[in-house]
């Protein structure tokens, strides 16, 4: 048992990073406005790559800064960029997608995190790596976005929500296992980036067939011709 | 260990809670010249709340036909317990012996009797405005409290108690270290500080004839000594919210001793500290526009996260 003041600060640095990628969470969660979504997720991929990065230094894994260079260039600069020019492309990029009562989902929100924390808790009692305190953090990430996604309506608002939780799980493997095997992340990096462009032209043929990104509309069945 | 029965400390907790309300005004004119400075206006000189003071309570009093004893009493109440909370706060001086009677919780409850006054005495008369005031500070109050306690607590959990001297002691003794809990505590105090004090966003502290007007709509119908009162009660509440942000998440320079050298440091310190933070809030207000009424739940719900996200990451992250 070390008091956490006498941690090094590179550690502390880590946690430090841990809940501010919590709150960047938080942060998706609550905010309605599409551009602003878009730019707090750029802001969740580039802490999350500078915590990649601080543990990479921290264990002297060297495939970990690939990682988080990855990170860098997928989820903090290409796919907001991606989503933005599809938003202004689509002229959605300004649009509310309100928040439906945003002090009870942040609750909820700080709920699931107690709720991860108290599942993790064996998770912690056996790992050894110096991370283990943020696992609970990474499960919390994956189901606030989990939440974010049944609160939103809109696709695209949908879209950063499912790319946030991918940012949970890569979190997770990061912290609670140093990270996956270089093959296995190289595969799921391009698959996110896939993902990305193919909801892209989804955004499209629903707007093409509904007029609206409005995805409430599409659990309305309808007469072609009414 | 202090000796609480000493009479000297006894004397010089008095003399710091004297010094603090003297400062108070000091600190909103400081604020008040940044402001004036950054929007290109000439700013008032420094002693122009003193003269504030001496020219209201030169005045006579008027008071309203409808007005209750509630409406006359409520200035000395209001006033009388924003000056309790001011001397429960370390200043200059760590351990003063209030700090064996009121801790953190009591400072909170204090300035909420102070509210609850001042929302009686806002419905008194029967105006218009000042019932649409008062429900606008119980509303926000209701939702500040919850978020300042939470920030205490996470404090509390921190130092294994919510007496604020043994609070400070604990953040000063500890080397140096990087904590979420802190940071995330800092920033919700802020939050709630800029709506407990009616700062812009929430609140225009500068505006006396606005729709949207949240503690001038209280204490319009005051004048003379009261509404004097009133000020200074307005003016101590940001100057006791500025210092324990200084104090109690960057208190290196406070004095732990009655020591003349270490109380000067101590004092040098903290107006150094305090200059800062109101430079800052000065630019705050200068680059950010009023919000709508309605958007300031939210706003207090992002308060309130930030001190839930700090006490969590203490438990989880901290927790060892």
């Amino acid at each position: 048992m070390t008091a956490y003041a006498d941690l090094p600060l590179i550690e502390q640095a880590i946690r430090t990073f841990a809940a501010l990628i919590l709150v960047t969470s938080f942060a998706l969660l609550a905010q309605s406005r599409v551009v602003a979504a878009i730019q707090v997720f750029a802001w969740q991929g580039f802490l999350l790559a500078a915590l990649t990065a601080l543990v990479a230094w921290n264990s002297g894994l060297t495939h970990l800064y690939i990682s988080a260079a990855l990170t860098l260039a997928l989820k903090a600069l290409f796919i907001p960029w991606l989503l933005i020019r599809q938003a202004r492309r689509l002229g959605i990029l300004r649009d509310l997608d309100a928040v439906i009562r945003p002090g009870l989902t942040l609750m909820a929100a700080g709920a699931l995190v107690i709720f991860c924390y108290n599942v993790v808790v064996p998770v912690r009692e056996f790992t050894q790596v110096v991370t283990r305190d943020a696992i609970a953090v990474s499960l919390a990430l994956v189901m606030i976005a989990l939440l974010m996604l049944i609160t939103r309506r809109k696709a695209i608002t949908q879209v950063v929500a499912f790319m946030s939780l991918e940012n949970g799980l890569f979190f997770a493997a990061v912290t609670a296992t140093q990270g996956m095997p270089m093959v296995v992340e190289l595969g799921i990096a391009f698959d996110v980036l896939i993902a990305a462009v193919i909801f892209g032209v989804f955004f499209f043929h629903i707007r093409d067939s509904i007029e609206s990104l409005d995805v409430d509309q599409l659990s309305r069945l309808r007469e072609i011709n009414d | 260990m202090v000796n609480h029965l000493n009479l000297i400390a006894w004397l010089a907790a008095l003399l710091q809670t004297a010094l603090f309300v003297a400062m108070a005004p000091l600190f909103t004119i400081w604020v008040k010249r940044i402001k004036c400075t950054l929007q290109n206006r000439l700013p008032p000189p420094w002693s122009q709340p003193y003269r504030d003071f001496r020219r209201l309570f030169a005045k006579e009093v008027l008071l309203a036909r409808t007005a209750s004893p509630v409406f006359r009493i409520a200035p000395y109440i209001v006033c009388g317990t924003t000056i309790m909370a001011a001397s429960i706060i370390p200043f200059v001086w760590v351990n003063i012996p209030f700090a064996v009677m009121a801790d953190a919780i009591v400072l909170v409850g204090t300035l909420a009797l102070g509210r609850f006054f001042l929302a009686l005495a806002g419905m008194d008369v029967g105006t218009s405005f000042g019932g649409m005031g008062s429900s606008r500070e119980m509303t926000f109050a209701a939702l500040a409290e919850p978020a300042m306690l939470i920030v205490v607590f996470a404090l509390a959990m921190l130092s294994s108690s919510t007496n604020l001297s043994t609070i400070i002691g604990f953040v000063l003794d500890q080397p140096l270290a990087l904590r979420p809990s802190l940071l995330f505590g800092l920033l919700a105090l802020i939050l709630v500080g800029i709506v407990e004090t009616g700062r812009i966003p929430v609140d225009n502290p500068a505006t006396h004839l606005e729709l949207t007007m949240i503690h001038e709509a209280m204490i319009l119908e005051y004048t003379g000594r009261h509404l004097a009162l009133m000020e200074l009660a307005a003016q101590l509440k940001l100057t006791i919210y500025a210092v324990l942000t200084a104090n109690l998440f960057l208190p290196w320079g406070i004095s732990r001793s009655l020591d003349a050298a270490a109380l000067g440091v101590s004092f040098v310190a903290l107006t150094a500290k305090l200059a800062v933070l109101g430079a800052l809030l000065a630019v705050g207000e200068t680059l950010v526009a009023k919000m709508r009424l309605f958007r300031v739940p939210t706003f207090l719900a992002v308060a309130f996260t930030l001190a839930l996200i700090g006490m969590l990451s203490f438990i989880m992250l901290e927790g060892r």
